[in-house]
């Protein structure tokens, strides 16, 4: 019986055996990331004018949340350095050994590639062709390029975010509208305020591994500032689906709330800039704005569905 | 650093090697029936009931 290391394993062609479980792939996948992408692209499915096959729309949603998931699995894969030095990634699959870099890379290329392909056999070119940008954009322009170069990172890169509802919508009619365009924009405009009221909480965590976030590249007082722009922004287009009708009163009142309270806890990181009072109060904004987008989305699904219902009778 | 007796007759896997691939081997198999099932449903729904006449 013979005996190797892992010094030798390699040359000797011998790999290490994996003990990783499906636990350690299904957080590869980023979850949490899924959930709001299958929430955001429901709600493009069910703004379609017509009827949607059961079958066909939950394809679709399943070939967009794998897609989404295969865009972590990547960011995951090109950022293993980066996230071994952060608090909050240093538990993930590849900076604790339990998956490798490799096979990262395989999972989530082949999850991709099966999601493009299955969402163009089952809906169309066009689907399918904006799900593939969603993840190139993501994986490519975001994650390769633009989070370690520029402050702007999450704004530019927030785009692939954003794309879920119109890949959803095109999904189910072949083309693009105006109502998931509102949407893009409504997630477009989300997400700066979301993660930078995180930075700003975290700023010494992307010190340590060198991403140039706002706070840490044009200081914390600009990124305030920002913060509180782009809530009155969000909050603005938060209105849009009720005034361009595809949203019901009740949605006007529920949106108009949530965007008045948004900008108060904006103005709030705004005017508290001092010790830890300031990491509380952005990380407050930063759970809120989850809140804010999971409630209008709820929303927005709630009366689809029963438009939906209402149609079918 | 690792250590690996390598049997003539093969791997010996370690009891924590053998349980996760057994898991990993079960999720994939879930996988691929709940793609089996959901390929059949799409086909018959994207076929419709024209699959059933048969042209002349």
């Amino acid at each position: 019986m013979s005996v190797i290391d892992d010094s030798s394993a390699g040359a000797s062609g011998f790999a290490a055996i994996s003990v990783a479980e499906p636990r350690d792939y299904l957080a590869l996948v980023k979850p949490r990331v899924m959930q709001l992408v299958v929430v955001t692209a429901l709600a493009g499915i069910l703004l379609a004018p017509h009827p949607v096959n059961f079958v066909i729309g939950l394809s679709a949603l399943i070939c967009i949340a794998v897609g989404a998931g295969a865009s972590g699995a990547l960011n995951m894969w090109y950022d293993a350095d980066i996230d071994a030095l952060m608090r909050r990634t240093s538990k993930r699959p590849i900076p604790t050994g339990r998956v490798t870099r490799t096979e990262t890379l395989t999972f989530g290329l082949v999850l991709s590639s099966f999601a493009v392909v299955t969402l163009f056999l089952v809906s169309n070119a066009l689907a399918a062709g904006l799900l593939a940008f969603t993840i190139f954009f993501y994986v490519v322009i975001y994650t390769m390029w633009l989070k370690r170069s520029t402050p702007q990172n999450i704004v530019i890169g927030g785009a692939a975010g954003a794309l879920p509802p119109i890949v959803g919508y095109a999904a189910v009619t072949g083309h693009i509208d105006i109502a998931p365009l509102v949407l893009f924009g409504l997630i477009f405009a989300w997400t700066p305020p979301h993660f930078w009221a995180l930075a700003l909480a975290r700023t010494g965590d992307y010190g340590n591994a060198g991403v140039p976030m706002m706070p840490n590249v044009k200081g914390a007082d600009h990124t305030r500032l920002e913060i509180l722009v782009y809530s009155v922004i969000l909050a603005a287009i938060g209105l849009l689906p009720y005034a361009f009708g595809f949203a019901s009163i009740v949605y006007g009142i529920v949106s108009l709330a949530l965007g008045i309270e948004f900008i108060r806890r904006a103005v709030l990181v705004f005017r508290v800039r001092e010790g830890e009072a300031a990491n509380k109060t952005a990380m407050r904004l930063f759970w809120f704005s989850i809140i804010y987008l999971y409630v209008l989305f709820a929303e927005l699904l709630i009366e689809r569905v029963l438009f939906v219902i209402g149609a079918m009778r | 650093m690792m250590r690996y007796e390598i049997d003539p007759k093969g791997v010996t896997l370690t009891p924590e090697q053998a349980r996760s691939r057994r898991l990993r081997n079960i999720a994939i198999g879930l996988v691929i029936g709940a793609l089996v099932v959901l390929f059949y449903a799409v086909t018959i729904v994207k076929f419709g009931p024209g699959v059933t006449k048969p042209p002349i």
